[in-house]
């Protein structure tokens, strides 16, 4: 059963509230080689009596339409055979 | 005016909607569930606040898909009012009815408390008859607020009057300061172009009685009333 991985992240130019206060956080920790962080999220998408190449086609299209907000975020897609 | 104010799961502020609609304007409101599909024999549709769908995925992200947002999105093609407040703004934008996405608010933390806002567009479905530069206080209460847009469609924006709303102190001033949630150009509401779909981050629901310590919100709604029956004069 084909695996997809969907990673979601915030666009470059996005600014990230979240990822900017976990830095601060790590910083205040001692973590002085921390230069950024972003949070992003992480779908694993079981598809079922479908290709790999397929499922490729239809993972990418869940991430446009649902997973991913493209106003604000990017997305990349890996999947496992 | 018969209204309908659209209940997801999750919708929280349906009832007091429906109740400023229905007792404090006088006007005639029915609750539609989001499986509906019929928006039939309405003249607005209102969506409300709340945490539809436990704001799971994003906010409003998963609302967006259910059966009655088909009919929203041919009610307001065909000119219908449809006003969304807070969460029902979060659900207008993932439908793509309205422009830009809500990040976290610049401070990370859900704010809920007294902002003013000022008018900067009137003639729309929440501002008809209100003066722009007018300045509304009515409560905010979101996690996800943070008004977000390019700087190219912020223009287009601006360039277009689609901004209706935008926080400023008690005075009408701009400042960041009364800049809450880090929205770009202070924008706490905007519609459509045509005018006819406006979202709101703040509450008109939450004061629009003395007794909640503002009625300015109830302003909202008798504006959506005047703009559903000057049209239908109009019409």
């Amino acid at each position: 059963m084909p695996r997809a991985r969907v990673y979601v992240t915030l666009k470059k130019s996005v600014f990230d509230p979240q990822g900017r206060t976990i830095h601060e956080a790590l910083r205040s920790m001692g973590y002085a080689s921390v230069a950024d962080v972003r949070q992003g999220k992480f779908f694993e998408v079981d598809l079922e009596g479908v290709a790999p190449d397929q499922a490729r086609d239809t993972a990418e299209e869940i991430a446009r339409r649902v997973l991913s907000n493209p106003v604000i975020e990017s997305f990349r897609v890996e999947v496992e055979p | 005016m018969k209204a309908g104010v659209v209940v997801f799961p999750g919708s929280n502020c349906d009832h007091d909607t429906l109740h400023v609609l229905r007792d404090v304007c006088g006007q005639e409101a029915r609750f539609v569930w989001h499986k509906e599909a019929d928006l039939s024999g309405l003249d607005a549709v209102v969506l409300p606040g709340g945490f539809s769908y436990g704001d799971y995925l994003r906010t409003g992200a998963i609302a967006r898909f259910s059966p009655v947002m088909r009919a929203v999105g041919d009610f307001a093609a065909k000119g219908g009012a449809v006003l969304g407040i807070c969460n029902g703004f979060q659900i207008l934008q993932e439908a793509g009815l309205l422009p830009g996405a809500m990040l976290r608010n610049r401070g990370v933390k859900f704010l809920s408390r007294p902002v003013h806002v000022r008018v900067e567009r009137g003639h729309t479905i929440a501002t008809e008859g209100l003066r722009v530069g007018e300045v509304l206080t009515m409560p905010i209460a979101h996690g996800e607020g943070n008004f977000y847009a390019t700087d190219e469609e912020l223009d287009r924006l601006e360039k277009n009057g689609q901004v209706v709303f935008r926080y400023t102190t008690r005075e009408g001033r701009l400042d960041t300061a009364a800049n809450p949630n880090g929205s770009a150009r202070a924008i706490a509401g905007i519609s459509n172009e045509a005018g006819n779909v406006v979202g709101l981050m703040p509450h008109p629901e939450r004061a629009a009685e003395p007794l909640l310590g503002s009625s300015d919100g109830r302003r909202v709604f008798e504006a959506l009333v005047r703009a559903v029956q000057s049209r239908a004069v109009a019409v």
